[in-house]
């Protein structure tokens, strides 16, 4: 045992502490801020380093023992999305410091956001189905101050649709672990996951089954799967660019997550039931966003509805349930944080640039034409994330469609090819309107008036995320084998159960608890 | 008992989604309290209904005597309701600023994220 598990959540939660004793001062907080957020890159990449063996970690929180404590697991998987996590929140916290308005910043925003990754990395970690409720608490929290910090009346319209929907989505996750409870008679997962195979012996699989249903329908509600993402068009353009690429980058990975976590360790005894379902689901997803980008004109619109289509992707290799898809939704997941947070933060550079996101809008000067190098750093995550090669998100396309040819899912394949060319439609829409295209004659701001110049703090997080972009692309077998190594973790529970409650509970026995 | 339970958890949940899809944000925020309130009997009722003691260990016991009520559901509410306070404390601010912002307290006009 080692307390490495835990260290993702402390850091950032100290750090957010002395921020918040700091608040006096912003170079102080901004300092802090950073620095928490190496730190937290550090730790995710000792416990990577640690998973990469195929090692599952445990802790067992105040030295009970599981099932009874609050248990902490880092297998390959929550440890891959630590890292993701630590990796955006770097990102975003250098990218605020040039470009976060002062009364944000005033207003505890860098606390906030270290909060906020507290609670993700704390749901990425955790190894008890009520503890990753309080984890959603603590990240929806620091979520809705971020997105309503500021008070713009756009914010506020969107707040609110985030909040309410959200906070259902909460009442139903409560409900369901509640009602897990009652019928399983524990809250561990790896203990969960022994309990549930003895009800479904039993003849209870039907009790089983319904609480799954409430748990994909509150996990959805976060993930934004068809039909449940109105509220994240509605709300992910209103904030800063900083807060939307944090939040775009990883609050519906979360629920991904969650959906990938329970559907592959708990709830996996009625799959032609509950999986199927997800089949549907990713499809309908994938179509419905990748069509209401189609429709919109606002750059964080269309990259928000995007979002939508891409959780399709990941829900289709949990759909499918092989190795090779579940792999294909790991790694699918791994290239799309980097790509999604990184055109958020593009969005906010060309905004800055073009003095307005309205593509539909001549902006004040074309980015192309005053900044090429910001253009180039578009087209990279662009391009990725419709698959061209020879970038991440080609490969993370091809995992999942040779899997649903193996499964020969067709209709899925064709599916998943159609959208990934819509994706590129958009991606070409937003690039001849924001980026290539130059205000015309008669058009535009006053004429001679110029861009203001990018600052090094916006540029170089873009730059690296790029860069990370392109890495994943061109060295991709290293990450294809550790996808591999998580979902083969991911499909055999007993792994991750006897890592969490010993050897006794190898095979299917009678529980210690009456 | 147990009867009176779901129909009070099912009335709550009806009622709270009830006022949730009203066009008032007033009552938005009202039937969020309901909702969660609902979810919180929920598991209440969820974690088995006895008429038992406290599950206080004796002193040289092993574990405490039958029957006794098991307390994991009651420390999960208990945490339920200190994150559902907090987090109606936001929402209530959030509603009197959006309020301040647009104007009115109908739904309808709260279009402005839309397009």
């Amino acid at each position: 045992m080692s307390a490495l598990p835990i260290l993702p959540v402390l850091i950032p939660l100290g750090t957010a502490c002395l921020g918040m004793l700091g608040h006096r001062s912003l170079r102080a907080q901004q300092t802090v801020s950073v620095a928490g957020a190496v730190a937290l890159v550090v730790v995710a990449v000792a416990l990577l380093a640690r998973t990469a063996t195929g090692e599952i970690l445990t802790l067992d929180a105040g030295g009970w023992s599981a099932p009874f404590g609050i248990t902490f697991v880092a297998d390959a998987f929550g440890a891959i999305m630590v890292l993701l996590a630590a990796v955006t929140g770097l990102a975003v916290v250098v990218y605020s410091v040039a470009s976060v308005d002062l009364p944000r910043k005033r207003f505890l925003y860098y606390p906030l956001t270290h909060v906020l990754l507290a609670g993700v990395c704390g749901a990425f970690l955790t190894g008890d189905i009520f503890n990753l409720y309080v984890c959603f608490e603590i990240l929806l929290l620091s979520s809705f101050v971020l997105l309503s910090l500021g008070s713009e009346r756009g914010q506020l319209e969107g707040a609110i649709k985030y909040v309410t929907l959200n906070l259902i989505s909460s009442a139903i996750f409560l409900s369901a672990s509640g009602l897990l409870y009652g019928t399983l008679g524990t809250l561990n997962m790896a203990h969960l996951s022994v309990r549930a195979a003895e009800a479904v012996a039993e003849g209870r699989g039907h009790v089983v089954t319904i609480v799954a249903m409430l748990f994909m329908v509150s996990f959805g509600i976060k993930a934004a799967v068809f039909p449940l993402f109105f509220w994240l068009p509605a709300s992910y353009h209103t904030p800063p660019f900083a807060v939307s690429a944090l939040f775009a980058g990883l609050l519906t990975k979360v629920g991904v997550y969650a959906i990938v976590r329970v559907f592959t360790l708990i709830f996996v005894h009625d799959t032609g039931y509950t999986h199927t379902i997800l089949l549907w689901v990713a499809a309908l997803t994938m179509v419905s966003g990748v069509l209401g980008a189609a429709a919109q004109t606002e750059f964080r619109r269309v990259l928000s509805f995007h979002i939508i289509s891409q959780i399709g992707y990941m829900i289709l290799g949990v759909a499918l349930l092989t190795p090779l898809a579940v792999a294909g939704t790991v790694f699918y997941i791994v290239h799309h944080i980097v790509v999604k947070a990184n055109l958020f933060l593009v969005a906010g550079v060309a905004h800055r640039i073009r003095g307005t996101s309205d593509l539909s809008r001549p902006g004040r000067v074309g980015v192309y034409a005053s900044a090429p190098m910001v253009a180039l750093l578009f087209m990279v995550p662009a391009m990725s994330l419709a698959g061209v090669p020879p970038l991440s998100g080609f490969w993370a396309k091809l995992i999942l469609i040779r899997a649903a040819l193996d499964e020969r899912a067709f209709v899925y394949v064709a599916v998943a090819l159609l959208v990934g060319m819509m994706t590129l439609f958009s991606m070409t829409k937003i690039w001849a309107e924001a980026f290539w295209k130059s205000p015309g004659a008669g058009e535009g701001g006053a004429p001679g008036e110029t861009a203001p110049r990018t600052p090094a703090g916006m540029l170089a997080p873009i730059a690296v995320l790029a860069a990370i972009t392109a890495g994943i692309g061109l060295g991709a077998r290293p990450v294809f084998e550790f996808s591999v190594l998580a979902a083969g973790q991911l499909l055999d529970p007993e792994v991750y159960v006897v890592a969490v409650l010993g050897e006794a509970f190898a095979t299917p026995v009678e529980g210690v608890e009456p | 008992m147990k009867l009176l339970l779901a129909l009070l958890v099912g009335g709550l949940f009806a009622a709270g989604m009830y006022l949730i899809v009203r066009r008032s944000i007033v009552k938005l925020i009202m039937g969020l309290i309901l909702l969660s309130h609902g979810a919180n009997l929920l598991i209440f009722a969820s974690g088995g209904l006895v008429r038992a003691q406290a599950p206080l260990v004796e002193a040289g016991a092993l574990a405490p005597e039958q029957p006794h009520a098991d307390p994991v559901p009651q420390a999960l509410i208990l945490t339920a309701i200190v994150i559902g306070f907090g987090v109606m404390a936001f929402m209530m601010v959030l509603v009197s600023r959006a309020y301040r912002a647009v104007g009115t307290d109908d739904t309808e006009e709260f279009t402005g994220t839309d397009h």
